[in-house]
């Protein structure tokens, strides 16, 4: 069985991969898929977690919840990722761009 | 009683409402009779009022009780009407002379565009001076009290394009709203000793209850203030002659026969209160003294007709608040009724001059009416004689008790009210021989005698002035002829009020008074017949400008109230409040305009920051303040 930490690292370089990801680029749909990858990091800890919990208890129902609640997060982050594309559909077609640069039109 | 005595304020109230509502429908002839009917009406069950009330030594004043106006913890002001003889009387004055106004009023304002509003606020103002004399507690007299105000601020601005006269209006209200603060006051007071407002109950608690002399001495104070304002003495009493910008009928009803005589009205009903009170009573009388003097003195050299009357009612309420000062109630109320007479005459008479000389008021374009005006004559030298205390008429017997009262008690203060009587009898028989004798001087108007409406009061009037003064003859000249004191006896108590002075003394009193009145009215006659004023010089011109008291209050009281306003305004206002305010604002704008500059709209920057404060967040929860 492969130890925790493994999982604990990859989940660690892919949020951090996510992170820089949002901070550095300008394109929206980059930022986008790097806030997924953000999410489904957090997603494969919470998976690893929950089987820790459930190999120390054998016989038992310990962290089935966890996986439960994955499934549901997944589903939220597809209707958030639809929202996502469809505010930018929208903003592409007022700025004919999809750079994160012209989100500046409130400013005073 | 029961039955009808509710009518007699309701029915003025209605008229009031009636007229007030179809001013600009009704007709002027069904105006004038709704108007005065009610009064008429009102007048009729006074009358029965009058047969049935309690009089006499001893009698108790009947109660009618309506409803409740104010029930809180201890406090109850129910409105309820107080009955006696006191108020029986007032009740007569009021509606009668009041009706007899409205008529007068009928043929007097007949030209007038505001024929309808005027017969409303009359009739406003006879349903306020009823509340005023007959509720039976405090807070009942202040309603009317305020009440009376309101419609003397309304009558005498009736005219309201005129500037003057509206702003004479406001002089009036506001020299008597700060009497009427001392009526407020003196009605906590009232409360705050004895619990309750009603008159019955005040006075039945006075003798049991340990009131301090400086509690009686404070509340009567505080309502002689309240009757200073309403009754126009020094020194609220510069309202008064302004007052006369109103019409000429008004001047008769309120600031000559009714409202002004509400704080001797007052005083009369608070006599129990008062005679606790001596230095109260020994302020009434000195003030009420200076003032009949001060006026007379003006009145002497005025050529405005409405002004001398003005300057008269104020020198002759004067006179009767210092027989109030000295205790004789009855005195005062008898020349309160005697005045009512022919001080309404005096000023419907002028009223009818006035209005035959096509609205001159200016006595120095007078004279000769004689010829021109017969009835409006005849009637104006009866009251002239009144006024001047020659006897049989009226005058002579209400102001002879007055003075004999004067006399009993101080005798500087009888030698001022002997020579106000002078004076008195001076300026009126001036104003007579000014506006009737010689030719007349202003050749341009044509006087003719006034109508049937206006010439039939002033008769009626003459006649009341002619017998008014029997109700009250005097010991000297038969034994217990004195109806009044007898019908007034259970309302005023008599503390010690002995006449205790020998017939010669009397007699002695009267002649010299008489042979000075008898020798102003020469003097009178020599000085105007058919001439006018020469220009004033010295005391005489102190006289003209009315001793400057106007200017005298303008640059003490009103200059550097308005001073101290300004000073405010530009160090208080402008420079502190304004400035706090608006800085308040412009702090904040200040500040957020350095702290927006952070947010640039940078989402990336946003980011960043927001990672670095989750992860400092994170830092110092795991590994503590780093």
């Amino acid at each position: 069985m492969i130890p925790i930490s493994y999982y604990l690292f990859l989940s660690l370089t892919l949020f951090s991969i996510g992170m820089i990801g949002v901070m550095i680029r300008r394109n929206l749909i980059i930022m986008l898929m790097c806030v997924e990858l953000m999410l489904n990091s957090v997603n494969l800890l919470l998976v690893a977690f929950s089987k820790m919990h459930q190999a120390k208890n054998i016989g038992s129902e310990a962290g089935i919840d966890g996986q439960m609640l994955v499934l549901f997060i997944m589903v939220v982050a597809a209707a958030e990722v639809a929202i996502g594309l469809s505010i930018m559909i929208l903003f592409y077609r007022k700025v004919y761009n999809v750079d994160v640069k012209s989100l500046n039109r409130l400013k005073h | 009683m029961e039955k009808y005595i509710w009518l007699i304020p309701l029915l003025p109230l209605l008229g009031f409402f009636i007229n007030g509502l179809g001013r600009n429908a009704f007709s002027k002839i069904m105006i004038s009779i709704i108007g005065s009917g009610v009064v008429f009406i009102s007048f009729l069950l006074s009358v029965l009022v009058f047969l049935n009330v309690p009089s006499g030594e001893g009698a108790q004043p009947q109660i009618f009780h309506a409803f409740t106006i104010i029930q809180t913890g201890n406090l109850h002001i129910p409105f309820s009407f107080q009955i006696d003889a006191l108020t029986s009387l007032f009740l007569l004055i009021v509606t009668g002379i009041g009706f007899l106004i409205h008529v007068y009023s009928a043929g007097y304002m007949n030209e007038d565009k505001g024929f309808g509003r005027f017969f409303a606020y009359l009739n406003l103002f006879i349903f306020s001076m009823l509340i005023l004399v007959m509720g039976s507690n405090f807070f009942m007299m202040f309603i009317g009290w305020e009440l009376v105000g309101l419609c003397s601020y309304l009558l005498i601005g009736f005219w309201f394009k005129n500037r003057d006269y509206v702003s004479a209006a406001k002089k009036a209200f506001v020299m008597n709203r700060i009497g009427d603060v001392g009526f407020l006051l003196a009605m906590f007071w009232i409360y705050k000793e004895f619990g309750t407002l009603q008159y019955t109950e005040v006075f039945a608690s006075l003798s049991t209850a340990q009131i301090s002399a400086f509690a009686v001495g404070g509340i009567t104070l505080l309502l002689f203030l309240a009757a200073t304002g309403k009754s126009a003495q020094i020194p609220l009493f510069t309202w008064l002659p302004d007052a006369m910008a109103g019409p000429t009928p008004v001047s008769a009803l309120i600031h000559a026969a009714t409202m002004v005589t509400a704080g001797i009205f007052m005083i009369t009903r608070c006599n129990e209160l008062f005679e606790l009170a001596p230095y109260t009573k020994e302020v009434i009388a000195w003030i009420g003294i200076i003032t009949s003097l001060v006026t007379a003195t003006i009145a002497i050299r005025q050529n405005d007709i409405k002004k001398v009357l003005a300057y008269s009612t104020v020198s002759q309420l004067g006179l009767m608040f210092a027989s109030l000062g000295m205790g004789a109630y009855i005195a005062a109320v008898f020349h309160v009724m005697t005045h009512a007479f022919f001080k309404a005459l005096l000023f419907l008479g002028a009223g009818s001059v006035i209005h035959g000389m096509h609205h001159e008021q200016d006595m120095t374009q007078m004279g000769g009416l004689k010829k021109y005006m017969p009835t409006t004559h005849i009637t104006m030298l009866i009251a002239c004689i009144a006024i001047s205390g020659i006897p049989p008429l009226s005058g002579f017997f209400s102001k002879d008790e007055m003075l004999l009262s004067m006399f009993l008690g101080n005798k500087i203060i009888y030698a001022i009210g002997f020579v106000v009587s002078v004076l008195t009898s001076f300026y009126m028989f001036r104003l007579y021989f000014m506006t009737f004798s010689g030719s007349l001087r202003n050749k341009k108007v044509h006087p003719h005698e006034s109508p049937k409406a206006m010439t039939v009061p002033l008769i009626i009037l003459a006649v009341l002035s002619i017998i008014g003064g029997f109700v009250g003859i005097p010991e000297l000249f038969a034994k217990n002829a004195h109806r009044l004191k007898e019908f007034l006896s259970g309302v005023v108590s008599s503390h010690g009020e002995v006449h205790e002075i020998s017939h010669s003394i009397e007699y002695a009193l009267m002649s010299a008074l008489l042979a000075c009145v008898a020798f102003a009215i020469f003097l009178a006659s020599r000085m105007y017949s058919g001439k006018v004023d020469e220009k004033a010089t010295g005391l005489m011109k102190v006289f003209e400008n009315k001793w400057y008291v106007d200017e005298i209050y303008q640059s003490i009281i009103i200059n550097p109230t308005v001073g101290l306003g300004n000073l405010f305004k530009k160090y208080v206002e402008k420079s502190g409040i304004v400035q706090l305010v608006a800085g308040t604002g412009s702090f904040s704008y200040y500040l957020s305009k350095n702290i927006k500059t952070v947010q640039t709209g940078n989402i990336g920057m946003y980011i960043l920051l927001m990672v670095i404060g989750i992860v400092a967040g994170l830092g110092i929860f795991f590994f503590g303040m780093l």
